[in-house]
């Protein structure tokens, strides 16, 4: 299953570090990055695959959530096909 | 990411935490034929076990889509056959006992209401369903998140009115029955004209004849998504306008149809429909009345309300159509008063008025929904009221419904808070002159013609 990862927030030092080193921790593999800062204002999305995940997904998810409160910036995690159904006919 | 685009990404996310998308219910419907018996005890406890095996996962499986997903999946609910089909030879006081294992089993499997304590009387009343509807009070009054709803008319078989003539007396005593909570126990009760068979909205909610075993239906909902895009469009001419609402009811029903597949997947039932319904709650920002005054109109109720809401629902049903495989339920724009922030200003201001919302009602779905009326409103103006919008529905071919509350000890000017989703409903004024002797001729109004259409 793959998974979109999206960061928002102002832009600082580090950001994608702390945001893949956290994929890395629990084996979520990176499969392709996007990045932009607009003024600064800072977006990612990654997209990320995690079938040989070490914890819950749902816990990652949380984990996830936690670094966005943690470091000032908004950190969705949500399935790919919602996306996929949204946006594609 | 060849697939996908930031700004897609940013939009739905957008979507979900600014404008308040969500999947509104995700109900599973199931069927009750095999609980057939003779026996009131053992007619209720076939029940609780039918409805609390077959929805033992339902909020489980809810509550984990919501999670990986990332959509927020408000309401899981049951809906069930209507138990006057499957009540046969059961007693009056069997149905209220029946009425309580229902609420049980909702509070077993964890879910908020359960519909179903219902007949369809449209051509005539059978039986049961005479001893179903004359307990339907104590059945509201006696359990909490028990949702009842009889259809009392349809285009082909026209209008009982001594259904509805039972129906006024119904809706008098429920409101009675739980005066110390607002009437609240009418907020629990639809009477309805071509009532759907795949509603997943409570409370007019059941799991009709022709069903699956069970089924997973899914309510969509995003009045703020659509308000919100209106928005941004600016000063557009209407075409541009329906257009915008049709990408979004797009995206908003694609949305709900892979949640509804992926439910129904996980709880090995078949997946029912989408209802394409934009289902308003209280909170700010999720109010039908603020797209309709974003179309731009002062407030809602004001003269060109209607053809407002006639473009709005024309356009939902059009995106949503093209964006799921299986649209069913009441798909339109819902405008219940008690549950709209902005119609309940529009009622506070005096701007809406009970006619007005009668006449949006003939290019909408559902009804006349959630409007509270002075507690002292005669039986007869109530049987009135619901004969006048049944008509609607019958002579249009389409699904109309009332669910009102005479509000106990409540006039013009004073308000019902039933708290929640239900909200706030202010006392409209209803015009009390009689129809009494119209309505106890009795009989049936015969189902109209279907050419000579003026």
């Amino acid at each position: 299953m793959k998974a979109v990862i999206t960061v928002v927030g102002s832009d600082s030092t580090g950001i994608i570090a702390k945001v893949s080193g956290k994929c890395a921790e629990y084996s979520v593999n990176i499969i392709d990055i996007s990045q932009s800062v607009l003024k600064e204002y800072f977006a990612m999305m990654m997209l990320v695959e995690i079938d040989s995940i070490t914890i819950d997904y749902k816990d990652f998810v949380d984990i996830m959530t936690e670094l966005g409160h943690a470091n000032n910036l908004e950190i969705h995690m949500m399935h790919e096909d919602i996306f996929n159904s949204m946006h594609n006919i | 990411m060849s697939m996908l685009k930031m700004d897609n990404v940013l939009e739905t996310i957008n979507m979900i935490k600014e404008e308040n998308l969500d999947i509104r219910t995700t109900t599973m419907g199931i069927s009750l034929y095999d609980c057939v018996c003779d026996d009131d005890d053992r007619f209720a406890e076939k029940i609780y076990d039918k409805i609390t095996m077959s929805a033992k996962n339902l909020v489980k499986v809810g509550c984990d889509i919501e999670k990986e997903y990332g959509i927020p999946i408000i309401n899981k609910r049951v809906s069930v056959t209507p138990l006057s089909l499957v009540g046969g030879s059961i007693s009056s006081d069997g149905y209220i006992k029946a009425a309580k294992a229902m609420d049980r089993a909702a509070a077993e499997v964890g879910i908020n209401f359960i519909g179903g304590f219902g007949a369809l009387v449209q051509k005539g009343m059978s039986q049961s369903a005479c001893k179903l509807i004359s307990v339907i009070p104590e059945a509201l009054s006696e359990t909490k998140m028990v949702c009842s709803s009889v259809n009392v008319a349809s285009t082909k078989a026209g209008i009982n009115m001594d259904a509805i003539i039972e129906m006024g007396s119904v809706i008098k005593r429920t409101a009675y029955l739980t005066k110390d909570e607002g009437s609240i126990g009418c907020a629990k009760l639809v009477v309805f004209a071509n009532v759907p068979e795949d509603n997943p909205f409570v409370a007019g909610a059941f799991h009709g004849v022709g069903e699956a075993e069970r089924v997973i239906n899914v309510g969509v909902s995003g009045p703020g998504v659509v308000a919100a895009a209106i928005k941004r469009a600016g000063n557009c001419d209407l075409l541009e306008l329906a257009e915008i609402i049709k990408k979004t009811a797009f995206k908003i029903t694609r949305m709900g149809q892979l949640v509804a597949k992926e439910a129904a997947k996980r709880l090995g039932v078949d997946f029912g429909i989408v209802d394409l319904s934009l289902a308003p709650t209280p909170a700010v920002g999720d109010s039908v009345a603020y797209i309709l005054e974003g179309m731009g109109l002062e407030r809602c109720g004001a003269c060109g309300t209607t053809a407002c809401l006639a473009l709005l629902n024309d356009a939902v049903k059009k995106g949503g159509v093209m964006a799921s495989s299986s649209v069913g339920g009441l798909s339109g724009a819902f405008i219940p008063v008690s549950e709209d922030a902005g119609m309940i200003e529009a009622v506070r201001c005096g701007s809406l008025t009970l006619e007005k919302l009668e006449a949006m009602t003939a290019v909408c779905s559902v009804g006349l929904d959630m409007i509270a009326v002075p507690g002292d409103t005669p039986e007869a103006v109530i049987c009135g009221l619901i004969a006048d919008e049944i008509s609607i529905g019958v002579a249009n071919t389409k699904t109309t419904a009332v669910r009102v509350i005479p509000a106990y000890g409540k006039t013009v000017g004073e308000e019902v808070d039933f708290g929640g989703l239900l909200g706030v409903a202010p006392i409209m004024k209803i015009n009390t002159n009689s129809p009494k002797e119209f309505i106890l001729r009795g009989g049936r109004i015969p189902a109209p013609i279907h050419s000579l259409k003026n």
